[in-house]
């Protein structure tokens, strides 16, 4: 098991796995968000050579309605 | 006759940039943003909810393809914050031009501008086009326009205030020094108070709780869409001299 911080809250995961593999656990489609990766913005190209592992601090963002 | 406005190099018809927030729901916001007659919808970048994925999204309604979406950083109030939002938001959606505001102060919501002109000077030297929140001061819109903004938006009054435009000597002297695009960005509550703006001389409006908080925000929508178009072309046309006292408008002459 991993212990990781995805948008500020605490997740517990079976084992290591790279970030396309995250979002299709949380059924998060890649083409609408932007992901940081221990303060690291991660270009989408990459995101399945990026692996996520115990003690990381994810945070994965949208667009929403705003002025 | 053409009468486009120009950001970034990229030619709009329309001369309303409307934000999306504060709607009933995502329904609203769509019938909402095309009778506005907007091509330019400002959203928000926020955390994705991942334990409710999968729910409606704004670009399920709006089409990301059909409207420029220009992603802004309201609710960051230190340089550093909005730098790394539009750092996201660039990631997310791959559009350069974006809306930097960088609040001051909770109450008022004013822009803090030392801040604000750094963040500015970090997000062009990455390729960034800026369109820039600021306060009404002539002096702090040229250095904005100065280190490479693309468009100066300085409020006409507080962040969703509806007060209209309180300082238009303020807006006209930024808007006839600027040789980049001079929209009011926040503080319009009616139609009569968009038009104003553009008769000022702004080459845009900028608005989102004018609509968004009105009985009937798809006909305010219109109403916004009708008044920037009149206001327009009122400034264009150039207006007829005051004067102090009455000029008859039919002739005197055959008078019986």
């Amino acid at each position: 098991m991993i212990n990781v911080t995805i948008n500020g809250d605490p997740h517990r995961l079976d084992s290591d796995l790279n970030l396309n593999e995250l979002l299709r656990k949380f059924d998060i489609e890649e083409d609408n968000v932007a992901v940081e990766h221990n303060r690291e913005i991660v270009p989408k190209s990459t995101f399945d050579r990026v692996i996520v592992t115990d003690g990381d601090n994810l945070e994965i963002v949208h667009f929403i309605g705003g002025g | 006759m053409t009468d486009s406005l120009i950001i970034a190099g990229k030619e709009y018809k329309s001369r309303l940039i409307v934000g999306t927030g504060k709607y009933k729901d995502f329904e609203e916001t769509k019938l909402a943003v095309e009778a506005s007659g907007a091509e330019i919808v400002t959203v928000a970048v926020r955390r994705v909810n991942i334990s409710k994925s999968g729910e409606p999204m704004l670009a399920d309604f709006l089409d990301p393809k059909k409207y420029t979406y220009l992603p802004n950083t309201a609710g960051c109030f230190t340089g550093d914050d909005a730098v790394r939002t539009l750092r996201l938001a660039r990631e997310a959606g791959g559009w350069d031009l974006v809306k930097l505001e960088v609040l001051g102060d909770q109450k008022t919501l004013y822009p803090n501008m030392p801040e604000t002109v750094e963040a500015a000077k970090t997000l062009i030297s990455e390729g960034f086009q800026v369109m820039v929140y600021c306060n009404d001061d002539p002096i702090q819109a040229k250095i904005l326009e100065d280190i490479g903004c693309c468009a100066i938006m300085p409020f006409g009054a507080p962040i969703g205030s509806g007060l209209g435009i309180q300082n238009p000597v303020g807006i006209r002297i930024i808007v006839e020094q600027a040789n980049v695009p001079v929209l009011v960005d926040a503080g319009v509550g009616t139609a009569s108070e968009a038009a104003q703006a553009m008769e000022l001389g702004c080459d845009a409006v900028l608005m989102n709780t004018a609509i968004a908080e009105a009985k009937d925000p798809v006909r305010m929508a219109r109403a916004m869409n009708h008044a920037v178009q009149a206001g327009r072309d009122a400034y264009l046309s150039g207006r007829m001299p005051k004067k102090l006292y009455a000029d008859p408008s039919s002739p005197l002459a055959g008078l019986i």
